[in-house]
């Protein structure tokens, strides 16, 4: 049994050139083309081709990149707007939290909003009456429900606007971000009131760009970009898909934004980012690569790196030391190290030459990080300094904070009852 | 034609929803200002001052039927300015709401349609505050005013008088709505539009004055809301029959217009959320 089918569904989106928004009324008469003169010279293709079904009483994610169409998807579903093609059937009373508090009402207070926002979403005025305290209570508005809405912060407004649609009691939830704007103690108590939904065996669908949450939560995971279905299936499976597609765009704009930058940035610029030295020895080029000798840009935080440079001396040199620096966003040095603290010894570098600096696993957590490379004497002297002149970036889902991630394991005795991540609920 | 017969289901079938909203709007209306409910009845009665004083004492109207009395003549006044008011605020409001209410339209599953029901019917609310002063100003008047126009029966033919305006007021509001959110001009010219129409309407001038002229009559009579107005005054001044066949034709005109109105809604119903 579906709770939602949805056939080839299409939305085309009208994009009026702005002569056409300028023409009067009065024109439009004139050339006899009035309904016509309405159909738009310009489209866009929100959704094209999305098939999907969702069982009765499962939960089911939506994920995307901005304007991928998962919030066009949700109001289709929601019949706000209709598709230009294809077939939607929705079996039951939907609500659909897309924005909460839509139909408030500024001037009035908020015990007749919640009447008013009720008999909006389908409810009769009774049933309002015998849930209203427990809407109340659960907005935590109880002091305030009889000031007009206008006195109310946003989080006050958004959380009576929560607390009224779910307790429309829809077979159906649809919810679009919403969540995004509760605060520390709000939240977790809304994703409780999905829970109970889950368990009371109704179905959800759940726009978020909360991966984790998303992973948390649904039975399903459907995967928008430009309009069309990626893939569709189990929620780890389609984040990481997901994930990876996002690496790869991120690789590709710092691939761009590494080539709009110069290597060598103009003098007399703040010394964030900088060069100096004499260049006896030069570091005439600088790659960062994955341990398989690829280049790369985005690295998950267990993900090993090299980074490697080319040297090049006008003579022979025999008193050099190389040297690698990370630091993270906040300029705190992550790691550093030279061939002289670990005790290499210098003896001659004539010419050209390569240094590679393996990094077997990064143990970073997420975050852009900046690299300093130089060459120098053992006194100090610099040759070739370069000052955060490349950057990489760590992603991934995990929150963990602080300056470096040690490689660790959790374990617990047989008295801890604790579930393992990614095995379900 | 069967489309709009379900449309109209459709309505019925929200009428606790419409019946908040214009709860709301009557409430929120005043919300915050000292007179409150107070100002349904004392913009009238301001409105009326203003243009007794102009047409009633420093134009002096000539028509017989006010037997030379500024205050006759205020009486007269009041009977067409107050469903005037109704008439053009529902214009103005329905020509905004669906922008106004954007929101909802965009963000809620929520029925277009109503919007400019709740426009008409709270306006046509406040414009039933407002008589409680017409029949104490008219009482008034009877009573201290020699040749005054007294009360009679026919007052009972108002629901009439008042069932066409709301048709015709139903069927301009839906059409304004609609063809707003596509050409903005229409909130611009509406207002000239509204005051050019009020005095192309015998309110403040009686129909007979026009009588020396057949093309102008024949002009005036074109304005359903000639005839509208004109029951009004039939009802509360002249107290005498409607005049049946011209009333009868604007309410064949206010149908058509309902549904003409309620047809290009519809047919433009799908780019609301789109486009306000």
């Amino acid at each position: 049994m579906y709770a939602i089918e949805v056939e080839g569904v299409c939305r085309v989106y009208q994009k009026y050139s702005d002569r056409h928004r300028f023409k009067t009324f009065k024109s439009a008469l004139l050339s006899g083309s009035f309904f016509r003169s309405l159909r738009p010279d310009e489209l866009v293709t929100a959704l094209d081709d999305v098939t999907f079904n969702v069982s009765t009483g499962t939960t089911v994610g939506v994920i995307g990149e901005n304007g991928s169409g998962k919030s066009t998807l949700l109001k289709l579903v929601a019949g706000i707007s209709k598709p230009t093609a294809g077939r939607i059937a929705v079996h039951g009373k939907v609500s659909a939290l897309i924005e909460l508090g839509a139909g408030f009402h500024p001037e009035i207070t908020g015990r007749e909003n919640v009447f008013i926002n009720g008999i909006m979403l389908g409810l009769t005025k009774k049933e309002i009456a015998a849930k209203f305290d427990d809407i109340v209570r659960f907005a935590e508005l109880e002091p305030f429900i009889d000031a007009p809405v206008k006195t109310y912060s946003s989080g006050m407004y958004m959380r009576l606007g929560f607390s009224v649609a779910i307790n429309v009691n829809p077979d159906i939830l649809l919810i679009d971000e919403v969540l995004a704007v509760g605060d520390a103690a709000f939240v977790p108590k809304c994703l409780d009131r999905i829970d109970d939904f889950r368990r009371r065996q109704k179905t959800i669908l759940f726009v978020s760009h909360d991966l984790s949450t998303v992973e948390k939560v649904c039975d399903r995971v459907i995967w928008l970009r430009g309009g069309r279905v990626m893939t569709i299936g189990e929620p780890k499976r389609v984040v990481d898909a997901y994930l990876q597609d996002v690496a790869a765009k991120q690789e590709k704009d710092f691939e761009r934004l590494r080539q709009d930058a110069p290597v060598v940035p103009p003098a007399g610029e703040d010394r964030r980012e900088d060069r100096w030295g004499k260049r006896e020895i030069e570091i005439t080029h600088v790659w960062l690569k994955s341990l398989g000798g690829q280049e790369k840009h985005v690295f998950s935080p267990d993900e090993g790196m090299e980074i490697e440079f080319e040297v090049a001396a006008s003579s022979t040199m025999d008193d050099f030391v190389f040297g690698i620096g990370l630091f993270n966003s906040q300029g705190i040095s992550c790691y550093g190290t030279n061939t002289n603290l670990e005790e290499y010894q210098a003896i001659a570098l004539r010419g050209e030459g390569r240094v590679v600096f393996r990094i077997e696993r990064l143990g970073l957590v997420n975050g852009t990080y900046y690299l300093d490379v130089a060459v120098h004497k053992r006194d100090g002297y610099p040759y070739d300094y370069h000052k955060n002149l490349y950057s990489f970036l760590v992603s991934s889902t995990l929150r963990d904070v602080g300056v470096s991630r040690p490689a660790h394991s959790w374990s617990f005795s047989p008295s801890i009852e604790i579930k393992l991540p990614g095995q379900g609920r | 034609m069967a489309r709009l017969l379900n449309n109209l289901k459709e309505l019925c079938k929200y009428r606790v929803l419409i019946q908040s909203l214009v709860v709301r709007e009557l409430k929120a209306r005043y919300r915050g200002t000292v007179l409150g409910f107070l100002w349904s009845f004392v913009n009238p009665l301001l409105l009326m001052i203003v243009y007794s004083v102009v047409f009633g004492f420093i134009i002096r109207p000539r028509d017989p039927a006010f037997d030379n009395n500024p205050i006759i003549y205020a009486l007269y006044l009041f009977c067409g300015i107050l469903p005037w008011t109704w008439f053009s605020s529902s214009a103005i409001e329905s020509a905004n709401v669906l922008m106004i209410q954007g929101n909802l339209i965009k963000k809620v599953l929520f029925p277009a349609d109503i919007l400019p029901v709740v426009v008409v019917t709270s306006n046509f609310i406040n414009f039933l505050y407002a008589l409680p002063i017409l029949i104490a100003a008219k009482t008034a008047i009877t009573l201290f005013v020699p040749k005054a126009p007294g009360f009679s029966l026919y007052v009972l033919q108002l629901p009439i008088v008042m069932l066409v305006q709301a048709i015709l007021s139903l069927g301009f509001g839906f059409l304004l709505a609609a063809l707003t959110v596509h050409f903005r001009d229409i909130k611009d010219i509406l207002g000239n539009l509204l005051t050019f129409w009020f005095f192309a309407t015998p309110i403040v001038y009686t129909r007979e004055l026009a009588a020396h002229s057949p093309a102008l009559r024949f002009a005036l009579d074109l304005n359903p809301m000639t005839h509208v107005i004109g029951g009004y005054q039939s009802c509360f001044f002249y107290g005498e029959l409607l005049h049946w066949r011209r009333l009868g034709v604007t309410l064949v005109f206010a149908l058509l217009m309902f549904a003409a109105g309620a047809y290009v809604f519809d047919r433009l119903r799908d780019s609301y959320p789109e486009e306000v």
